[in-house]
C-alpha cells in the first residue's frame, strides 16, 4: 500500500513545449493536495505521469510504502486510481456493466460495489446506456470505481466539474473519509475542493 | 487471470453488441465474394481454379474492416488509460483483445470461407482443409492486424494507414494458406504450405503483443 507519494525535481514537457521544471512535492498519508494553474500549465499532465502514462523528462516519482521504496509498476497497478477527463466508459454499453468492469479491473468486490452504488446513489441508473447518462451521471458513475475498489492514491483531474451541489457533498464527504483511513488525493482544480487541502501551483516557476 | 477474462468477456460484448462489426465483416465477404466472379467472368472451369485463392484473399480483406475498432475506440474514450493502468502487463492486454477480436470475426469469417469457396465452384471436399487454415490465417490475421491498429492510433484517417501497415504483412499467411488448398486440390503435397502458415500465425500471436504494447504506450504518453 502506497503511504507516501513524493515527486523530486520533476521536468514535464510534451513535445516541444517544456511545461513545468523542477516541481517538488511531497504527499503523507491523509493528506490532499489541490494542483492550480493556468489552462495548459500541465496540471493533467502531473497526474498521468505520476500515474506512469507519461515519462518525465527529469527528476522522479517515487512511491513508499511502510517498508521503504515500493515498486513503481505494482504500486501504481494496485494503489493507485486514475479519475481523467476522459471517463472510460462505453456509450452502448449500461451504467451497471460498466461499473461491474471497472471495480472487477481494478480489483474491486461485490460489497464494494454494493457500497459504490449506495455511495452514489447509482442505483436508478444502472440499467440505462451510458450515452443517456448526463455528465454529472456519468462522472458519478465513473467515480464509483474509486469507492467499488478501495486504494490508497486518488489522482483526480477536475472530479467535481459536472456535479450538482447536493452530488459535491456527497463526494466532498467520501473524499473526507478516504483521507481520514489514511488516503491520499491529488486533485486538478479550478475550484477549492470540499476537504482541507494544501494548495500547489504547477507551472508557475 | 480473472482480470484477463473479464477483460475477454468485456471485449467479446463489445463486439456481438450492438454496433458490434462481426456481421459487418461477414456481410463484406460475402459481398466481395459475389464481386468478384462478376469480374472475372464467369466460366465454372475457371473460377473453380481460381476459388480457393479468391476465398483467402478476400478473407484477409474482410479481416481488416474491424481492426480500426480494435484500440481506438478504447483509445479515444480514456479506456486505454485505465487498461494500461491495470494489473496485468499491457502485453497480455493487448493479446487478450486481438484473441477476442478473433473469436468475434476471426472465427464466423472462418466457417463462411469454406462457404464461398465451394459457390465459387471449388470441390466440396476442400472444405475442412479451408476452415482450419481460414482459422489459423485468422489467427495471423488478428495479430499482425493488431500491430497496424497500435501504430496507427491517434491518426486522423486511421483505418487506411492500419491497410496500409497491414497488407505486406497478410501476404505470408495468404500465400501459405491458399497454397496450401490448392495444393491439397491438386493432389500434390500440402504439409509444407500449412506448417509454414501455422508458424507465422503462431509467431505472430507469441511476438506482436510487444509490438502492440509498445504502440499504445507511446500513444497515451
Amino acid at each position: 500500500m502506497i503511504e507516501r507519494l513524493v515527486i523530486d525535481d520533476l521536468t514535464l514537457a510534451r513535445g516541444e513545449r517544456r511545461l513545468f521544471a523542477g516541481l517538488n512535492l511531497t504527499v503523507q498519508a491523509g493528506e490532499a493536495v489541490a494542483l492550480v494553474g493556468a489552462n495548459g500549465a500541465g496540471k493533467t499532465s502531473l497526474l498521468r505521469a505520476v500515474a506512469g502514462l507519461i515519462r518525465p523528462e527529469a527528476g522522479e516519482i517515487r512511491f513508499e510504502g511502510d517498508g521503504g521504496d515500493l515498486d513503481p509498476e505494482e504500486a501504481r497497478a494496485g494503489g493507485l486510481h486514475l479519475l481523467g477527463h476522459h471517463d472510460g466508459l462505453k456509450s452502448n454499453r449500461t451504467a451497471g456493466e460498466e461499473l461491474r468492469f471497472w471495480a472487477a479491473w481494478t480489483c474491486g468486490s461485490a460489497e464494494g460495489i454494493a457500497c459504490a452504488i449506495d455511495a452514489l446513489t447509482l442505483a436508478p441508473l444502472l440499467d440505462l446506456d451510458v450515452r443517456k447518462l448526463s455528465a454529472g451521471q456519468r462522472r458519478r458513475l465513473a467515480l464509483a470505481r474509486l469507492i467499488a475498489a478501495p486504494r490508497s492514491l486518488w489522482l483526480l483531474d477536475e472530479p467535481m466539474a459536472p456535479l450538482d451541489a447536493a452530488n459535491r457533498a456527497r463526494f466532498g464527504a467520501l473524499m473526507a473519509e478516504h483521507l481520514a483511513g489514511g488516503g491520499m488525493i491529488v486533485a486538478a482544480v479550478h475550484d477549492p475542493l470540499p476537504v482541507s487541502a494544501r494548495t500547489v501551483e504547477v507551472g508557475a516557476a | 487471470m480473472t482480470a484477463l477474462l473479464i477483460l475477454l468477456r468485456r471485449e467479446l460484448a463489445l463486439a456481438w453488441g450492438r454496433g458490434g462489426g462481426a456481421l459487418y465483416a461477414c456481410a463484406f465477404y460475402a459481398g466481395m465474394a459475389t464481386l468478384l466472379p462478376l469480374a472475372a467472368g464467369s466460366e465454372p472451369q475457371r473460377l473453380a481454379v481460381l476459388a480457393p485463392g479468391v476465398a483467402f484473399a478476400a478473407l484477409a480483406l474482410s479481416s481488416l474492416l474491424s481492426l480500426e475498432r480494435l484500440f481506438e475506440r478504447d483509445f479515444e474514450d480514456g479506456a486505454l488509460d485505465l487498461l494500461t493502468l491495470g494489473s496485468p502487463p499491457l502485453e497480455l492486454v493487448c493479446a487478450v483483445k486481438c484473441l477476442a477480436q478473433w473469436i468475434a470475426s476471426g472465427l464466423p469469417l472462418a466457417l463462411l470461407a469454406p462457404l464461398i469457396a465451394i459457390a465459387l465452384g471449388a470441390p466440396p471436399a476442400l472444405a475442412p482443409l479451408i476452415v482450419v487454415t481460414a482459422l489459423l490465417g485468422g489467427v495471423g490475421f488478428s495479430f499482425t492486424g493488431g500491430i497496424g491498429a497500435a501504430l496507427a492510433l491517434g491518426a486522423r484517417r486511421g483505418g487506411l494507414l492500419i491497410a496500409v501497415i497491414v497488407l505486406p504483412l497478410f501476404a505470408p499467411p495468404v500465400i501459405f494458406g491458399a497454397g496450401a488448398v490448392q495444393a491439397f486440390a491438386a493432389g500434390l503435397p500440402w504439409t509444407p504450405g500449412f506448417i509454414f502458415l501455422a508458424a507465422y500465425s503462431l509467431a505472430a500471436a507469441a511476438l506482436s503483443p510487444f509490438a502492440m504494447a509498445a504502440g499504445v504506450r507511446n500513444a497515451i504518453s
